[in-house]
């Protein structure tokens, strides 16, 4: 470790400013402080702080992801296997969907992180760290096939227009990770819906594909009013969808996780379920039996994104509301709004981007609204004479 | 007499705070004094007088007792600091811009104090009060909300707080400091009787309010306060008894001037000797010191333990704070105590790498209000805190932190964002008359984008300040 550190330390001058290569102290800085948490002491105000820093917080979300992303990753081999009618053991299937994964979790880092680099480059800031999470989430909420230059420009643009423009993570408006996902709806569209996008391969037929095999996601079958998988399938996840998504199980220890270490608000989460199932519920009471509306409500909380966006984007404290009660009504609005759209929109089964950009755009209305029932609460308090 | 208790206790109103945070520090005091200090050189600082612009009154080789005035208020020149002790004035210590920093004075082995009569507090004015108050230099005591500054003469508080307790990280016992100190208590409080309509209130802590020497006082209206740090801060305690809209005016004073006022009239010297805590997990002594305020941190290198240790394999010296961890002032081995502070902390400086430290499964010598580390899995340890910031500054991210350890009605957020835009309306309107710098200390503390907070409300503080004047 003191090798490390005198290695740091003798490189620091020339990537300090007036350095050889000082126009890279952002770089270094990184670098450095990801190795070592730097030796920077307080000078004003509180002498002693907290332990955690957003490294900390942005890794707990990273691994929060994790379970998601390794279930992503066996579905990816699983699901071939099916379309295909092929043979494979457990591990052949992990490593086909590695293989698929890697590209674009690869691309996602390098072309986010190059341009978070740069910018902070260019501004003379430290490198922030909230990329490390938009990282992971944009190739999980893709599906497996999406071409690499598409997933790029998708990265590209939610990390410029979408936050770099407005001054870098925590004064970004949307979710950077949907950002990109919405990007490539709008701009790709024929890369993104669709039965046969969802499986490696299905789209160009490298194989003969098996008998009956569709490939389509549960939400595009409810909607279409083709039989979906049971509700037990969907929550283990082996269907179609992106390669994140389809696990509800394994997005619930994402949860676990998020909601013990505090870095994810249960309140959002929980809202964002109560909103989708009172929405639900009120359509299946007035719903003609074997329509779409009359689907169970908690069969939503299953299919599609739902899940994965209610913990992992519901939850980002920079695009949510930002005071407690506002994360109640966000939370909700996302919930009835998602199924809103999944019922009534015929265009595109899920809701769950959309709602979610949405109520980003509503959230600093909503915490308007709660700051001055503050005020005027404080107005009015009682006091002794 | 368990009976007459419990009727007591009914009778005292009770105020449950539960957001804060005890922040488990090592290096608490133990409740016995080690030592009186003889002072050497004493200061007396300009600087721990908030928004003070100080006019001088002495030239170096002058000789001074006990309150006689050292410097004025420029801009209030009936408000006078005085020399806590008798001697001669050694130097007066400028910086830049000549701004002035201190003026050390050498004290003479006895005190020598001024005489300003006793007086009969009950039938003196109130104007008689504050012309003795002023001169004497214990006006300084008395400070006024909103900011925090010190108040105004002419002005008539709507009331007076005062709390009886110190929650902060390794605070001082009132209970123990104040323990012979009744009688002055009880006068003190009688003159500041005279100086509201409004009564003086008293917030104690619920766990041992009946131990408190405050809790025996007459003409005072007791309220007990329940939860963690920081229930003993007044501003606190005012937000919860009766929270200081626009144009309203309170004043506050630490119970250790409260005896000095007391003292003042009743034996009529300024005597503001007191019973400060040395704490800390660098000092190899924790206990009470009976000093002056102004007395040097060189009479407590006896205090201290070594001067430099090893942390990660990496060297630590020793920050000396007078006051607490949280709020008080990074004086220095050579520095001096505060006026306002009852408390030196000695820890250690946060100088050193740690590899992957927030990579870490676990960091068991690191203490977290989160739970993203372990340390709330023991929740008995106490940590060895050190000064280390513990990451990089960043903008906002978090939401929801700040509000778990501010048990105020307040968003603090959107506060700091209304200073940090200079909104003067929103400040108004979000609470800036109800907060100083130590109500939001917890905020930066818990902050993972390691914001200032102090230091943003302090200059919203400052803004407000110039905007009303």
């Amino acid at each position: 470790m003191k090798g490390l550190l005198n290695l740091v330390n003798k490189l620091k001058p020339t990537f300090s400013k007036g350095g050889k290569l000082g126009f890279l102290h952002s770089t270094f800085d990184a670098f450095e402080t990801f190795l070592f948490v730097p030796d920077t002491v307080t000078k004003k105000g509180a002498h002693i702080r907290d332990s955690i820093d957003l490294k900390r917080v942005m890794s707990v979300a990273v691994f929060a992801v994790l379970p998601a992303a390794a279930f992503g990753i066996w579905n990816i081999g699983h699901q071939h296997s099916l379309a295909f009618g092929l043979d494979m053991t457990f591990w052949a299937k992990v490593w086909f969907g590695f293989i698929k994964f890697l590209p674009l979790l690869l691309v996602s880092y390098i072309v986010g992180l190059g341009i978070e680099f740069a910018s902070a480059q260019i501004r003379g800031h430290e490198v922030n760290e909230g990329y490390l999470v938009s990282g992971i989430l944009i190739p999980l909420i893709m599906p497996v096939d999406v071409p690499l230059w598409i997933l790029a420009l998708g990265v590209a643009f939610a990390v410029i227009i979408g936050k770099e423009v407005f001054g870098g993570t925590g004064m970004n408006i949307w979710n950077p990770a949907l950002l990109a996902r919405a990007f490539v709806f709008f701009a790709y569209p024929s890369h993104i819906s669709g039965d046969a996008i969802w499986i490696e391969g299905l789209k160009d037929k490298v194989l003969p594909i098996a008998d009956g095999f569709s490939g389509a996601t549960p939400l595009a079958n409810a909607a279409a009013g083709v039989q979906i998988p049971d509700f037990m399938q969907m929550f283990i996840g082996n269907i179609p969808g992106s390669i994140g998504e389809t696990s509800t199980l394994a997005i619930l220890i994402g949860a676990f996780i998020l909601i013990l270490t505090g870095v994810g608000s249960w309140k959002s989460m929980l809202s964002c379920v109560i909103g989708a199932l009172a929405v639900g519920y009120l359509f299946n009471a007035f719903a003609e039996p074997g329509t779409y509306a009359a689907l169970p409500a908690y069969y939503h909380l299953v299919m599609g994104g739902f899940a994965f966006g209610t913990v992992y984007m519901v939850t980002d404290p920079v695009t949510s509301a930002q005071t407690e009660k506002g994360k109640w009504i966000y939370g909700f609005l996302i919930g009835a709004l998602t199924v809103t759209i999944r019922l009534f929109n015929p265009g595109y089964p899920e809701g769950m981007m959309l709602a979610i950009l949405l109520m980003n755009t509503f959230a600093p209305l909503i915490d308007h609204y709660v700051i001055e029932g503050n005020i005027k609460r404080r107005v009015k308090r009682a006091v002794i004479k | 007499m368990y009976i007459c208790a419990k009727i007591f206790k009914i009778m005292l109103e009770h105020i449950r705070l539960h957001r804060g945070l005890d922040i488990p520090m090592k290096g608490s005091a133990e409740l016995r004094i080690e030592k009186t200090i003889v002072p050497d050189v004493i200061a007396v600082k300009p600087t721990d007088f908030k928004g003070l612009t100080p006019k001088l009154m002495v030239r170096e080789g002058d000789t001074v007792k006990a309150g006689s005035v050292i410097f004025t208020d420029k801009y209030r020149p009936e408000i006078a600091f005085s020399s806590p002790c008798s001697g001669t004035v050694e130097s007066i210590v400028r910086g830049e811009k000549r701004k002035l920093l201190q003026i050390r004075i050498k004290a003479d082995r006895t005190i020598d104090y001024i005489s300003f009569g006793t007086k009969d507090i009950f039938k003196a004015s109130k104007e008689e009060l504050a012309k003795t108050l002023l001169e004497s230099g214990l006006w300084a005591a008395i400070i006024q909300r909103p900011y925090g500054i010190i108040a105004n003469p002419a002005d008539q508080p709507k009331a007076i707080f005062i709390s009886g307790f110190n929650s902060a990280p390794l605070a001082p016992d009132t209970n123990f400091t104040l323990k012979d100190e009744i009688d002055n208590l009880q006068a003190g409080i009688d003159v500041l009787n005279k100086f509201t309509k409004g009564g003086v209130y008293l917030g104690l802590n619920s766990k041992d309010y009946a131990a408190s020497p405050l809790y025996k006082l007459n003409h005072v209206k007791t309220y007990a306060f329940d939860g963690p740090h920081p229930a003993g801060n007044v501003g606190i305690q005012i937000h919860h008894i009766s929270p200081i809209g626009k144009g309203d005016i309170v004043w506050t004073v630490d119970p250790v001037y409260v005896a000095a006022i007391g003292k003042l009239f009743t034996k009529g010297i300024y005597d503001v000797s007191k019973l400060v805590a040395v704490t800390g997990s660098r000092a190899s002594k924790n206990a009470y010191i009976k000093c002056l305020p102004g007395m040097s941190m060189k009479d407590i290198a006896d205090f201290a333990g070594p001067a430099e240790i090893e942390i990660y394999g990496q060297p630590s010296a020793i920050r000396y704070i007078s006051g607490d961890v949280l709020s008080g002032d990074n004086v220095g081995p050579d520095g001096y105590l505060g006026f306002y502070h009852n408390q030196i902390t000695l820890i250690s400086e946060g100088t050193h790498c740690e590899l992957l430290g927030w990579a870490k499964l676990c960091r068991p010598k690191k203490f977290s209000f989160s739970r993203s580390y372990c340390s709330w899995l023991t929740p008995g340890k106490k940590y060895d805190e050190d000064t280390n910031l513990n990451g990089g500054h960043r903008a906002f991210v978090v939401t929801g932190l700040y509000e778990k350890v501010l048990p105020m009605d307040i968003y603090p957020v959107y506060l700091l964002k209304a200073i940090l835009a200079e909104d003067i309306d929103k400040m108004e309107q979000l609470g800036i008359y109800e907060v100083v710098e130590e109500d939001l200390a917890l905020c930066e503390f818990v902050c993972p984008s390691k914001i200032d907070v102090q230091n943003i409300v302090s200059k919203g503080i400052n803004i407000m300040i110039k905007e009303m004047a």
